[in-house]
């Protein structure tokens, strides 16, 4: 199989809406059959990689934060990194830097960089294709 | 050779008077300011972008007045005028009511039933 290299445009905020976890599902997928995947988080999207993220207990579930184990974007965007390492390919993530600052959401997990539209447009213009998920 | 991109903007005042603008349309503009051959298709609710007299000024929370609204058919006539086709869908603004004269000029009309050999025409076709 030929090696691809698959450009994400996301824009949903987390928490707000299941195309997050589609998308996150499309490119766990491409990493794990060895593609390359760079994600351009755009608008509410760039929060998904925000460090201070944390997790909650809920006394609805009636679990405490260890046992309720809330996922947070920011550990799926850990783990798809380790899950490119593992097989071989080559995850890259960046922030609208600007999206960024307007969110105060600078604080972002190890491997994620800032950029602008037209480093979208030079990844896009490298990558066999370019799949946008906006938001609705 | 550079890839041809088509940017189709859909959903229409997605926060924009938080943004200031729409931030696809702004997207367009930055990566036209970049080099990229791109086009724009306003359809849906999103054929409104190209009215003239929208007026979004005036937002107020106590005595913090919000200046520089957004300009949305401002924002498009610029897209324009820095050559980038922008395509708005006919029978969307028949539907809502918007006749010719009510668009900024510029604009490229085109049918529903043209849509697919339009789209066929670039490289990048990106849904927003």
């Amino acid at each position: 199989m030929d090696k691809k290299t698959l450009t994400f445009v996301l824009m949903d905020a987390p928490y707000e809406n299941s195309r997050t976890t589609t998308a996150f599902r499309l490119i766990d997928s491409a990493l794990r059959k060895g593609h390359d995947v760079k994600v351009f988080a755009y608008e509410g999207a760039v929060a998904l990689s925000f460090a201070r993220q944390a997790q909650h207990p809920n006394a609805v579930h009636g679990r405490d934060a260890a046992q309720e184990d809330h996922p947070n974007p920011k550990e799926w965007i850990v783990a798809l990194q380790q899950a490119a390492a593992q097989s071989g390919s080559k995850l890259e993530w960046m922030n609208c830097g600007l999206c960024v600052d307007e969110r105060g959401v600078g604080e972002v997990v190890a491997g994620v960089t800032r950029g602008s539209p037209v480093d979208l447009w030079k990844w896009s213009e490298a990558s066999d294709n370019t799949l946008v998920i906006a938001t609705r | 050779m550079a890839r041809k991109y088509l940017q189709i903007i859909e959903t229409a005042y997605r926060a924009t008077i938080e943004e200031q603008d729409d931030t696809c349309v702004w997207i367009a503009h930055a990566m036209r300011g970049g080099g990229a051959d791109i086009a724009v298709l306003l359809r849906g609710n999103a054929v409104n972008y190209g009215c003239k007299g929208q007026d979004a000024s005036g937002l107020a929370f106590g005595e913090k007045r919000q200046s520089h609204p957004p300009d949305l058919a401002g924002d498009v006539a610029g897209l324009i005028g820095k050559g980038v086709a922008v395509y708005v869908v006919e029978d969307d603004c028949a539907e809502r009511g918007l006749e010719r004269s009510d668009l900024v000029d510029g604009l490229k009309p085109v049918k529903r039933a043209g849509l697919a050999a339009l789209l066929a025409g670039y490289d990048q076709v990106w849904h927003w």
